[in-house]
């Protein structure tokens, strides 16, 4: 699998106290370490444990993952547009990478 | 003869759905409510994934004795739009068939001083996926013509071939049990309007050709090789089968 690749979708603009859908996708093997490769050796584990997702500063949103959840981990949710400013998104996986994207909301009176 | 029996007649020896004109479902079709709204919706198919890598691949150049394909063909939204709803293709004076995999890697070698990309690799699978994602929604229209005519005969052939220890044609699975069940899967037209797909059983993104070894296995049957000319005469075959069908790449399978 190429490198990670992070994309997120949610509206530019909202106006005040409108619920928003932010959808995240990440390209990760979300490799178990119960699996072995073609001679038998164990594929070690190599998973995202760490989502989270700071709105202008503020964490609004944080998901511990395991070897449970299958690659490429969907995650969408609903938030509260407050104010205008900046959403971070972070991936961090068990080797320590973190992967940042971050996508500015306007918010509009 | 009257002009019934006539028509009668002209009609009983076509020889396949190839020369009708009846437009067949996507395989999309055949997926439960949620896959399919998973696909259509961007911002959750994972196929979307390798499509933003391969704008990045597309903008990028590897090295500096070599230039991006945007330098070459600039926005791709212009330049690609409508490119896969044409392959595979002969190009003129060449007598070689070649899918858009293919004319990706001819570029690669001819044009960017680069190494060609290996069958299967995430790079070629990206810059395919976005390369046909810019045909979305738009119909597929390769018809049969002097030049590929060789080409489609034997893809022809092959489809309607029985092999492997079950002793299965690809007809015998994609037209006579259109519908029904096998293990987890409904059985499709075998269109190649979707791919490269995102594979639930992969987790991750594969070409038509992954598929059709997929099948073979299915049926005990030999893998051909990525790109051999085997697929890539199935693969003119079932593209000019699905003649009028849109592109929805990247799909979503089980
Ligand atoms: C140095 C210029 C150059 C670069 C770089 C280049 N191409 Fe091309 N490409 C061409 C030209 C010229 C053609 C037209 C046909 C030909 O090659 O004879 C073409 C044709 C194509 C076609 C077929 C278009 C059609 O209408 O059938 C595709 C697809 C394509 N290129 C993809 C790419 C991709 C993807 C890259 C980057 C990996 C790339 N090209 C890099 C010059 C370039
Ligand atoms: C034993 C039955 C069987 C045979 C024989 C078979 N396939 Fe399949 N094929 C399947 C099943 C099941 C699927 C998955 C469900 C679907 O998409 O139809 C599939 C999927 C496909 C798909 C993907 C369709 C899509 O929309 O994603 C293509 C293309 C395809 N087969 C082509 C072929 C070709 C070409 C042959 C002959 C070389 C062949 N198959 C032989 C059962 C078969």
């Amino acid at each position: 699998m190429g490198p990670a690749i992070a994309r997120v979708m949610m509206p530019k603009a909202a106006k005040a106290a409108d619920v928003i859908e932010i959808k995240s996708l990440f390209r990760h093997p979300m490799e178990t370490g119960y699996r072995v490769d073609a001679v038998g050796e164990a594929i070690p584990r190599h998973v995202v444990t760490l989502f989270t997702v700071d709105y202008d500063g503020e964490r609004i949103f944080a998901v511990d993952l395991s070897q449970g959840v299958a690659s490429n981990p969907y995650i969408a949710f609903y938030t509260v547009a407050t104010r205008s400013g900046e959403l971070l998104f972070s991936w961090t996986d068990d080797r320590g990478e973190t992967v940042q994207l971050s996508k500015s909301l306007t918010v509009l009176p | 003869m009257n002009w019934r029996a006539l028509c009668f007649a002209l009609i009983a020896t076509l020889p396949s759905a190839a020369t009708s004109t009846e437009i067949l479902p996507s395989g999309t079709t055949f997926l439960s409510q949620g896959l399919q709204a998973q696909a259509a919706d961007a911002g959750a198919n994972p196929g979307m994934l390798w499509v933003a890598d391969g704008e990045r691949l597309w903008n990028t150049a590897e090295s500096a004795a070599s230039s991006s394909c945007a330098s070459c063909h600039g926005d791709a939204e212009v330049s690609m739009r409508g490119v896969a709803t044409r392959y595979p293709l002969v190009i003129p004076g060449s007598n070689q068939l070649l899918n858009l995999e293919g004319r990706i890697n001819t570029c690669r070698v001819q044009r960017q001083n680069a190494l060609a990309y290996a069958h299967e690799s995430d790079e070629l699978l990206s810059l395919s996926a976005f390369v046909a994602r810019q045909s979305l929604h738009m119909p597929l229209k390769v018809t049969v013509n002097d030049a590929n005519a060789e080409f489609f005969a034997a893809g022809e052939a092959a489809f309607h071939q029985r092999r492997g220890q079950l002793n299965l044609s690809c007809a015998n699975c994609h037209v006579e049990r259109v519908g029904l069940r096998l293990r987890g899967d409904v059985i499709t037209h075998a269109l190649p309007n979707a791919f490269p797909i995102y594979r639930l059983e992969w987790q991750g993104l594969g070409s038509l050709h992954r598929r059709l070894r997929a099948c073979a296995l299915g049926v005990r049957a030999e893998m051909f090789d990525y790109g051999s000319e085997a697929y890539l005469n199935l693969e003119l075959y079932l593209t000019v089968r699905a003649n009028g069908v849109a592109v929805e790449t990247p799909g979503i399978r089980k």
